[in-house]
Parts: structure tokens; C-alpha cells; sequence
């Protein structure tokens, strides 16, 4: 059964944070992206089927292999949604830090 | 280069954290949200009214150019530890985004340097991604506005 899956599920779970990282400068097959984890092959096939059904990950058959890269498209996307509302605060918080060295000088 | 602001706002949760760490000793850091004219300094905003005591109250108000309030905001504070933690509600005015709970933790780090973490709790999961949304639907917003005022000077 395939239910819906979202990119923001996908990003909620820290193993597949770790796994998007892994494979962000490289493509890796299944086996080489679950020898980075100390989590069961098993999981870690189930995290990548997960980011592949939301299409954050991609994969391409190599001979008998499979394997996996991410999708730039998709990444930006997860990024640009929470960027602005990040950026606001750190516009903030640095407006704040810039204001109190002023009184640190005093 | 690691970014200084962080967010974490899990799927399917009414919550989020930001957490940011700060070149400055713990107290200034503290000091920032203490007192009204400095936190009008940093959140562009004018403040009303601050009172950082349990069960006190705090009120900001932002206006335009021609005097027009654009955006005001009030909340009460539940409760307040000097150079520790700020607990309190927040409330947009005039809007339909529900009241939401706000719990700041003030840390002390190595070096003269202090952290802060604020966890924002929202009335639903909706509430919170919409939240969320909101800068960049403020963006468009500012955008277009800029645009209608460089369209009326053509006139």
C-alpha cells in the first residue's frame, strides 16, 4: 500500500535527514548509504523507499545495482519553504546582536 | 558555513523551535528582551507596553509612513526569570492566526557567547505550517506594494 507521502514527512525523520546529507555530493547504492547508519538494512531500505516515493531521492540502475541521488528539485523546494520564515528571525536575532555589542562596548 | 538561525519544525507537529546562538555574554542577550527600547530597536516595532513580571502583559504596535498601524500585536507573560526563561502568549491582531504559546530558554555558552531557544506551540498543525508560509506571503506582499507605489509616482 502506498499512502500520500509529502516531502515534510519525508524531512521530519532524522535518519532520512542523514541520509539526504550522505548522498547529497554522491550518488550511493542501498548497501553503501545502510554501512553510514547503525540502523537495520531493513529500515534503512524503508527510509529510502519513503524519500523516493516523495521524490526526494532518485534512482538509477547501475548493472545490477541501484542507486540512489538526490532530486535538486525537490530539495529546494523543502528548503524554500521554511527559508523565508528562518530568514526573518536570523534578519532579526542579528539586528539584535549587531544592537547589544554596542553595550557590551560600554 | 553553519547557519546561525535554526529551525526545526517537524512534520505533523503544532510546534517549532528556533535556536540561535549569540557573540554576546548571556545578560545582554537577556537584556534585549527586558527592555522596551531596545526590543523596539531590534523587532522594528513600537512597544506599547511591557511588563516582565508573572501574569503581566505586553502590547507592540508597527505603523507605515503615513501613520496607518499595520500590525499589532499583544500577549501576556506567564512567566519571567532573569537571564533564564520568558514564558508568554503572542497574538497577532486582527488576524485570523490564533493566540500561541511561546516558551524562551536563555543559556549561557563558552566565550562570552549565550544561546536561545524558543519553542512556539500553535492551536493545530495548520496553524503553524500557515504561520510558516507567512514571510513569504508578506514578501509577495511588500513586493507588490513597492510596485504600486513606483506605479502611482508614474502617474
Amino acid at each position: 500500500m502506498n499512502l500520500r507521502r509529502d516531502v515534510f514527512q519525508a524531512i521530519a525523520d532524522p535518519t532520512r535527514r542523514g541520509i539526504l546529507l550522505l548522498v547529497a555530493s554522491q550518488s550511493m547504492t542501498a548497501g553503501a548509504i545502510a554501512s553510514n547508519f547503525d540502523t537495520a538494512r531493513p529500515t534503512v531500505s524503508k527510509h529510502l523507499q519513503i524519500l523516493t516515493e516523495c521524490e526526494l531521492l532518485k534512482q538509477e540502475q547501475n548493472g545490477r545495482e541501484i542507486s540512489y541521488h538526490t532530486n535538486a528539485k525537490k530539495m529546494k523546494e523543502v528548503a524554500d519553504f521554511i527559508e523565508p520564515f528562518r530568514k526573518m528571525w536570523d534578519d532579526r536575532f542579528n539586528k539584535l546582536e549587531t544592537i547589544m555589542r554596542k553595550y557590551k562596548s560600554q | 558555513m553553519e547557519r546561525k538561525t535554526k529551525i526545526n519544525a517537524g512534520e505533523g507537529k503544532q510546534d517549532l523551535v528556533i535556536t540561535r546562538e549569540f557573540d554576546l555574554p548571556l545578560e545582554l542577550l537577556f537584556k534585549a528582551y527586558a527592555e522596551s527600547e531596545i526590543v523596539e530597536q531590534w523587532m522594528g516595532t513600537k512597544v506599547l507596553k511591557l511588563e516582565n513580571k508573572k501574569h503581566g502583559g505586553y502590547q507592540f504596535e508597527t505603523s507605515d509612513a503615513e501613520g496607518n498601524v499595520v500590525f499589532r500585536a499583544n500577549g501576556v507573560v506567564h512567566e519571567f526569570v532573569p537571564n533564564q526563561k520568558i514564558i508568554r502568549t503572542f497574538e497577532m491582531e486582527n488576524t485570523p492566526f490564533p493566540v500561541q504559546l511561546e516558551f524562551l530558554e536563555f543559556e549561557q555558552l563558552a566565550g562570552d557567547s549565550s544561546k536561545l531557544t524558543m519553542q512556539i506551540i500553535y492551536k493545530s498543525v495548520a496553524d503553524r505550517d500557515q504561520m510558516l508560509q507567512l514571510p513569504f506571503a508578506q514578501g509577495i506582499n511588500m513586493a507588490h506594494n513597492r510596485l504600486q507605489d513606483i506605479v502611482r509616482k508614474l502617474k
